[in-house]
């Protein structure tokens, strides 16, 4: 079967800094691959090339056969990906429903309409989603004043909200207490078989990329350095290296205190 | 050949002072991260201090002791403003700070006036320079010759101060990444006083070297405000050696414009600029800014809901009551009454794109008065009847706002607010300097409404129609997708892209529908004054719907027509007073500092304090 996604030789420099130097993989469709790395390795500039957020400086993109690399962030979109950020971004003046609201009536190409209210539109699609995340009691609070976990979990509905083929996740539990982040990670996997998305994840926590992920994929300073099974990744000489050089050891819970 | 040179020098000579007023705002703003609106009002400062004092000091050493002493003294009263009214509003969004700052210009203009008086003053000319020199037959002012010499001298001290010393070093770092200057052990306060210090002198320093050349005069605050803001666009915010290139390139452009096409002088300038920020968005010399990172001050907006019955009842009877006025009222109260409509609609379409779409415009007023403006032409030179000339008004004011939109939101935040100025300063500039259409300062008169709504009453009901339809229209559009995509191109622009909305076509959108309200707002007052002049189109109509948005409300709904209706309302009152514009720009001050939510967020939460209104959960 061909790839979901298909990534060749992508590169991006800022000035003298490779961020991600000649990175080339494949996703395939139901798969739940993850991509670890230190900090600073180069995985959210690599998220930012995949959705558009970023120009790659050379490489290709292709989604189902398409290149998408360059194109802009919301046309990506409308080609069925969505993502999460890894510092979350929701629309703080607006309540918990209608941030989903808002992803429904893009997807429905109903953004220009003046005569019909916002806050009754696609309203039960949008609170069934939440309810899939487990979030759709708090459904009219306040945005602003949720819990960062909450956050994280909006974020995880508003991105399944245009129904996507694959999902660029950055860094989906960063921020959470270690249980709620394996619940988060075990629900995600869950929608996600229900619905035959296919995940691409960062994560610094290695138990939720052991435990979950199904390929796994290494970053470091902007280069590949290793592609395979969990037991492969667990087992390479070369990635212990790269964790214990960077003072980061597998099982250690690491917090995201990175911008 | 001789008169082209003579040209160049008296542009280079007229650069000065423009180079010194920009690279103070550049300066101040690379640091604090303030654009400082009231700079051209230290500029004015400058010139007038300056002229006191040379009248005290005489000869050479007085002149320029006095220059240098202005410098200096406006300075100082740079730091009491910076202390005083922007300490407190520094962490707050970018707006409240603009706002602050236009506060201090209202207070610095009454105090000048209060001080030196209304006349303009002509400057002395310097000692030891009065005569000219020939340079191949033309000539040039000796002053002009000193200008262009000084000039570079200031600048190289300027550069050798931010490059070479630990000052500018700490300049340097600070406008690079805050945290580290904490880091380095530096008070950042005091670094912030010191640098407003230096770019209020600098301004001072500007207007004090133009007094031979230029006087001193109550309008020289909006006046330079414009140009340096043009400056620092085509040179790049916070890039000294920009604001000289592009200081040299308007001077020089402008000296040129006066001779060979003087009736777009002014133009010129917008002309060059649009040009540079389509190929250079950040400016010849800027680097990228990522300019409003600001917090939110006070609690974080909520969200909206539609009226329910009981308000929409209210409303209703509010609308009656109104509505019924031509029968129970005098003509007074019925011509007050259409005056404060039409200015409801003009601010509350500013308040939809600056509450909603979070885009700060300072030049709203290209809309509203584009928009009389379009209806008088078309009254004067095409017989146009009015029904017609009040459709074709908003139409083009809403294809300004197309044009003119596309340009501005190429950038962001400070940017965004300060070329929307430069566009309205722009159209102003057209009204004015094309005397042979427009009237020029003459104005455009005997624009009366068609033989049956002539009589007061009449005319104040399609005023009444269309201003609370055009209110209604925008409020509905709040509660309407549009709305909500507007808010979230605002809240969260990254997110909004992610999730397939156009948020920069969203913004254009809004910025045009703002436009049209505004532009029905002009064509609706150009017929119930009988005339339009240029101070329509003028900066500081602009201010006054920001002010009066800002005063009713910026994270409310209904802020801009009530802040609107207030104002108007107690206008004729309060322009009664001498020095109201003091008084005006003192509260402006203190609502910044101290009550932000303005008229109807403080009324919201008297309300809720007293158990009228019902607290939502999330508020407590
Ligand atoms: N806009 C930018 N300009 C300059 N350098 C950048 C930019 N964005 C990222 N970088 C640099 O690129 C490198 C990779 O950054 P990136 O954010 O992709 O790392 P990351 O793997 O996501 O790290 P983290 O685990 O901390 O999130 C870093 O050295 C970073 O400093
Ligand atoms: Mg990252």
């Amino acid at each position: 079967m061909s790839p979901i996604l298909s990534v060749r030789n992508l590169s991006r420099s800022f000035g003298a800094i490779k961020a991600v130097d000649d990175v080339s993989f494949d996703l395939a469709k139901g798969e739940l691959l993850a991509l670890i790395g230190p900090n600073g390795a180069g995985k959210s500039t690599c998220f930012n090339m995949l959705m558009g957020q970023l120009k790659p400086s050379s490489g290709t993109v292709q989604l189902l056969g398409k290149n998408i690399a360059g194109m802009q962030p919301r046309k990506i979109w409308r080609m069925g990906v969505g993502r999460t950020f890894q510092i979350t971004a929701t629309y703080a003046s607006m309540t918990v429903v209608e941030n989903v609201q808002m992803a429904l009536m893009s997807f429905h190409r109903k953004l220009y309409s003046l005569t019909t209210f916002a806050h009754t539109l696609y309203r039960d699609e949008a609170l069934s989603l939440l309810d899939t995340v487990g979030m759709v009691d708090q459904a009219e609070r306040h945005c602003a004043v949720l819990a960062y976990g909450d956050l994280k979990r909006l974020e995880l509905a508003v991105a399944l909200a245009h129904d996507p083929i694959l999902l660029l996740m950055d860094e989906p539990t960063a921020g959470m207490a270690p249980r709620e982040r394996i619940a988060l990670m075990q629900l995600t996997a869950d929608i996600l078989d229900a619905k035959g998305v296919s995940v691409l994840f960062t994560e610094h926590d290695m138990d939720v990329v052991f435990s979950h992920a199904h390929r796994i994929m290494v970053l470091n300073r902007g280069q590949l350095i290793a592609n395979g099974s969990v037991d492969e990744i667990r087992n390479n000489p070369q990635v212990q290296e790269v964790y214990l050089g960077g003072g980061t050891l597998f099982n250690a819970v690491q917090e995201d205190a990175h911008a | 050949m001789g008169l082209f040179i003579a040209q160049i020098l008296t542009g280079l000579a007229n650069a000065g002072a423009l180079f010194m007023v920009a690279s103070g705002l550049s300066l101040i703003f690379g640091v604090t991260r303030v654009v400082n609106f009231a700079h051209g009002s230290f500029y004015m400062l400058g010139a007038y201090v300056g002229y006191s004092l040379m009248q005290v000091l005489p000869g050479m050493v007085g002149f320029w002791g006095a220059i240098l002493l202005a410098g200096i003294i406006v300075g100082l009263i740079g730091v009491i403003v910076e202390i005083c009214v922007l300490r407190p509003v520094y962490s707050a969004p970018e707006l409240f700070q603009l706002v602050a700052t236009f506060g201090v210009i209202l207070v610095i203009q009454d105090l000048v006036l209060m001080i030196w008086g209304p006349q303009d003053l002509l400057g002395p000319r310097a000692p030891g320079l009065k005569g000219v020199i020939r340079i191949m037959g033309e000539p040039v002012p000796q002053y002009d010759i000193a200008l262009i010499v000084i000039t570079p001298f200031v600048a190289f001290a300027l550069w050798y101060l931010i490059t070479k010393t630990r000052v500018g070093t700490l300049v340097r770092a600070a406008t690079q990444d805050r945290e580290m200057v904490s880091a380095l052990g530096v008070n950042q306060a005091w670094l912030f006083t010191g640098v407003f210090f230096l770019g209020c002198a600098l301004a001072g320093l500007g207007g004090a070297l133009q007094l031979p050349k230029g006087g001193a005069d109550l309008l020289m605050d909006f006046t330079i405000l414009g140009s340096v803001f043009v400056v620092v666009v085509i040179g790049g915010m916070g890039s000294l050696p920009g604001a000289y290139l592009a200081a040299v390139i308007i001077s020089v452009l402008n000296v040129f414009g006066v001779t060979y096409a003087p009736q777009s002088t002014l133009v010129l300038m917008f002309v060059v600029m649009v040009v540079v920020l389509m190929f250079r968005p950040f400016g010849l010399l800027g680097k990228e800014e990522v300019a409003g990172e600001h917090g939110q001050v006070g609690e974080p907006e909520r969200p909206i809901k539609p009226a329910g019955n009981r308000i929409r009842l209210l409303v209703a009877a509010g609308l009656v009551i109104l509505g019924l006025l031509p029968l129970y009222s005098g003509n007074f109260a019925v011509v007050l009454v259409t005056d404060i409509l039409i200015f409801c609609l003009f601010a509350a379409s500013l308040h939809f794109m600056l509450g909603q779409g979070g885009l700060v415009s300072f030049g709203h007023a290209a809309f509203f008065g584009g928009g009389a403006y379009a209806a008088a032409l078309f009254v004067t030179y095409a017989d146009t009847p009015m029904e017609l000339a009040l459709v074709l008004a908003p139409i083009c004011a809403g294809l300004a706002a197309i044009i003119i939109g596309w340009v501005c939101l190429r950038s962001t935040g400070v940017y965004f607010a300060m070329l929307t100025l430069a566009f309205g300063q722009l159209l102003w500039s057209l009204a004015f300097q094309w005397g042979d259409v427009t009237g020029g300062d003459d104005g455009l008169v005997n624009i009366w409404p068609s033989d049956w709504a002539s009589d007061n009453s009449v005319y104040y009901y399609i005023a009444f129609f269309l201003c609370t339809g055009g209110i209604l229209l925008l409020r509905q559009a709040a509660h309407a997708p549009f709305g909500y995509a507007m808010r979230a191109a605002r809240d969260s622009a990254r997110q909004a892209e992610a999730m397939g909305i156009n948020t920069k076509r969203v913004q254009l959108v809004a910025f045009t529908f703002a436009g049209i309200m505004a532009g029905l707002a002009g064509g609706l007052f150009v017929f119930s004054k009988g005339s339009i002049f240029p101070n329509e189109l003028e900066t500081a109509r602009s201010f006054d719907a920001l002010i009066v948005v800002f005063l009713g409300g910026v994270k409310t709904l209904s802020g801009g027509w009530v802040g609107a209706a207030f104002f108007e309302g107690i206008k004729d009152y309060l322009t009664r007073f001498e020095y109201w514009r003091l008084a005006l720009g003192l509260s402006i001050i203190i609502v910044v500092i101290l009550g932000p939510e303005g008229i109807v967020g403080s009324l919201r939460k008297a309300g809720e304090r007293f158990g009228l209104l019902k607290v939502p959960e999330d508020a407590k």
